[in-house]
């Protein structure tokens, strides 16, 4: 098949730019650099509103896994954090219902919409996890759900007829529940960082901080950060996939300082100096949960809703999944694994 | 699913759980990125494609331009050249290729002259669904051609059998825009007539052109609205109407870009004159726009075509 021919003076400047051996590309494509010459409004940062408009039709989807011993106040924490009863609580104090024998995976999903934004969101309860005498090898069944998303996303993404937005499923973030003993980590949780913090992003928080003195809190979470780094645990924010110096900055904040963020919830409300506030009630005082100077809450909150929510689904899709989907293309000697175009699967494009 | 809707006031007030923050996070990220933008130019020599493309983006894409002579012209094909310039405006950066087709529609026998550009295209499809497949993704780059401004010449009656089969050619693949070029040379009443004419021989042969968005029907209110506003103000001047200039000329003590002739100064920003602003505006409102149309329509029927044929 015939092509144009390349510009002469462009194809120097080509091989530069291209760093991979690949097959010459039909044309140059040399960046003029900045351009000086503006004179007037062209309209180009209207792209932004474009790009804004468009998310907020499409929605998200955010899937959040929480990982923990039963009564670690997992379900309260994940309803605290949305504002919401998203999570149903085990009827923990009810001695009829059993403690599952394996390691349950429960997915619930809800839509829920704040100032125009509508979020469907999935939380991911893993009850039994570390409630058996023998605890060996309890992270399994929450290491093969997790791949099973990446699997169904990736059948649908080599489909012929793939959907426009394919849904998902995948697990953007793992809330793993630290127990406050205040001395240090137990060695299942060093099993389960270790194992799972390859696959999803793991952030560990320390659950039902009420227990701890601030001294106390600060020395557990010295303690435990020290312990990961120890153990190689990379939780995130991930210093790797840390993308620029301001990223970089934050997040070393973030990591050394804040986390793990000691934590609080509550789904109950009393009156504090006039304000309705989530807290829990005790003879010496009410702690509330959205106090800074009570618990880490808010910090938790903050940092996975309202800063690296996006954050999180990127670094989902952009590693683990293509981490996942790298290894599974090796295995099948670098093709896709086959898929047949079912009829519920085709999709007329037009 | 369970739906739960929020009433909430943008504040730390007690129903307020943050998320509705997310599209600032997605701004945040996409302005770092950056913004890519593929716009290919068709259309005979001398229409006005290059100064239309300076004036639209205020740059100087053709610096030295050589234009051949009639006779060079006979034995030239049909060529591809791309050339590609970051803009930066406000904080936005744009990545900006623009395809140019030199020899298109001038040899004496162009029967075969958009082969070559229905080749380009397919390539660039073909290139990044072998890059969407392969094992290293994180750095992709899209070189698909989002839009292609077809330039049709304002000296006949309507489109001309080139025309006509271009666009026929090309209306599964790239999203088509068409333009009469310099709209100079007519009368508003000319111009009508001729508008008129192009887009009914544009139904007959069942050309698809590319369309503005309709709002969806789950859509709020104000969004409809809003988006019906903006394909009214648009649809009507289709195809566009334009003219482009090189030169800055003095009128009314400011600089604009314009074309001086004895009988008065024709301005290329004046809405009265031409629908210059209005495809420019057009043009960037709608960059997200063509760019999803590019992916969720050309590129997947190409994607599925080609695996159907190798039973991949």
């Amino acid at each position: 098949p015939h092509t144009g021919p390349v510009e002469s003076k462009n194809e120097a400047a080509m091989s530069e730019l291209v760093p991979e051996p690949r097959q010459k590309p039909v044309v140059p494509m040399k960046p003029m650099g900045i351009n000086a010459n503006l004179l007037g409004y062209i309209g180009i940062d209207t792209i932004i509103e474009q790009m804004r408009k468009k998310t907020m039709k499409t929605g998200f989807d955010f899937n959040i896994m929480v990982v923990g011993q039963s009564g670690l106040g997992k379900s309260t924490l994940v309803n605290t954090l949305f504002k919401s009863q998203v999570s149903r609580k085990s009827s923990g104090w009810n001695r009829e219902e059993k403690i599952p024998k394996t390691v349950e995976i429960k997915a619930i999903g809800h839509v829920i919409e704040e100032g125009g934004v509508k979020m469907k969101l999935t939380v991911i309860d893993t009850p039994g996890f570390g409630d058996q005498i023998n605890n060996e090898n309890c992270w399994e069944p929450i290491e093969k759900y997790i791949n099973e998303q990446y699997e169904k996303f990736l059948k649908e993404e080599v489909n012929i007829a793939r959907k426009k937005r394919i849904p998902d499923t995948r697990v953007h973030c793992c809330l793993y529940f630290i127990s406050p003993t205040g001395h240090s980590l137990r060695p299942l949780d060093l099993e389960f960082m270790k194992h799972l913090s390859k696959v999803v992003n793991i952030i560990p928080v320390i659950a039902k901080a009420d227990t701890m003195t601030l001294e106390e809190k600060t020395e557990f979470k010295q303690r435990v950060r020290k312990e990961l780094e120890v153990n190689g645990i990379e939780f995130y924010p991930q210093k790797e996939f840390d993308e620029d110096l301001e990223d970089k900055t934050e997040n070393d904040k973030i990591r050394q300082e804040s986390m793990p963020f000691a934590v609080v919830g509550s789904d109950k409300e009393y009156q504090v100096n006039g304000k309705r506030v989530l807290g829990r009630k005790t003879p010496w005082g009410i702690i509330e949960v959205e106090n800074l100077t009570h618990c880490e809450f808010a910090l938790l909150r903050d940092f996975v809703i309202r800063t690296h929510l996006q954050d999180l689904k990127e670094v989902t899709h952009n590693i683990h999944y293509e981490t996942y989907r790298a290894k599974r293309l090796n295995d099948n000697g670098g093709l896709p694994p086959m898929t047949v175009e079912t009829e519920e699967n085709h999709e007329s494009n037009l | 699913y369970i739906q739960l809707l929020f009433s909430c006031q943008f504040s730390d007030s007690a129903g307020y759980v943050g998320f509705a923050n997310l599209p600032n996070q997605v701004h945040r990220k996409s302005v770092k990125k950056g913004f890519e933008f593929t716009l290919m130019v068709v259309g005979e020599s001398g229409l006005g494609k290059s100064t239309l493309i300076n004036s639209l983006f205020l740059t100087d894409l053709y610096p030295e331009r050589y234009i051949p002579g009639a006779a060079e012209k006979i034995e030239r094909t049909v060529q591809i050249e791309a050339s590609t310039v970051e803009i930066e405006e406000r904080g936005v950066k744009l990545r900006l290729t623009v395809v140019d087709t030199p020899g298109y529609g001038d040899a004496i026998n162009s029967q075969d002259c958009f082969k070559t550009i229905i080749q380009y295209i397919d390539n660039q499809f073909e290139r990044y669904l072998h890059d969407e497949s392969g094992l290293n993704r994180r750095h992709i780059i899209d070189n698909r051609v989002h839009c292609c401004f077809y330039f049709i010449s304002p000296f006949g009656h309507g489109l001309k059998p080139l025309d006509v089969e271009f666009m026929k050619a090309l209306h599964g693949k790239v999203n088509i825009v068409p333009v009469i070029a310099k709209a100079d040379t007519l009368t508003l009443k000319e111009r009508e007539r001729l508008k008129r004419r192009v887009l009914d021989e544009i139904s007959e042969h069942g050309i698809r052109i590319y369309q503005l968005p309709d709002a969806d029907s789950d859509e709020d209110e104000e969004f409809k609205e809003q988006t019906r506003v903006l394909k009214a103000s648009f649809t009507p001047n289709i195809p566009f109407a334009v003219i482009g200039s090189n030169q800055l000329i003095e009128v009314k003590g400011k600089k604009i870009r314009g074309r001086l002739y004895p009988w008065g100064v024709v301005e290329v920003e004046n809405p009265e004159h031409n629908d210059f602003l209005k495809l420019r505006t057009m043009l960037v409102t709608h960059m997200q726009d063509l760019q999803e149309v590019t992916q969720d329509l050309h590129y997947e029927n190409f994607r599925s075509e080609r695996l159907k044929r190798t039973g991949k």
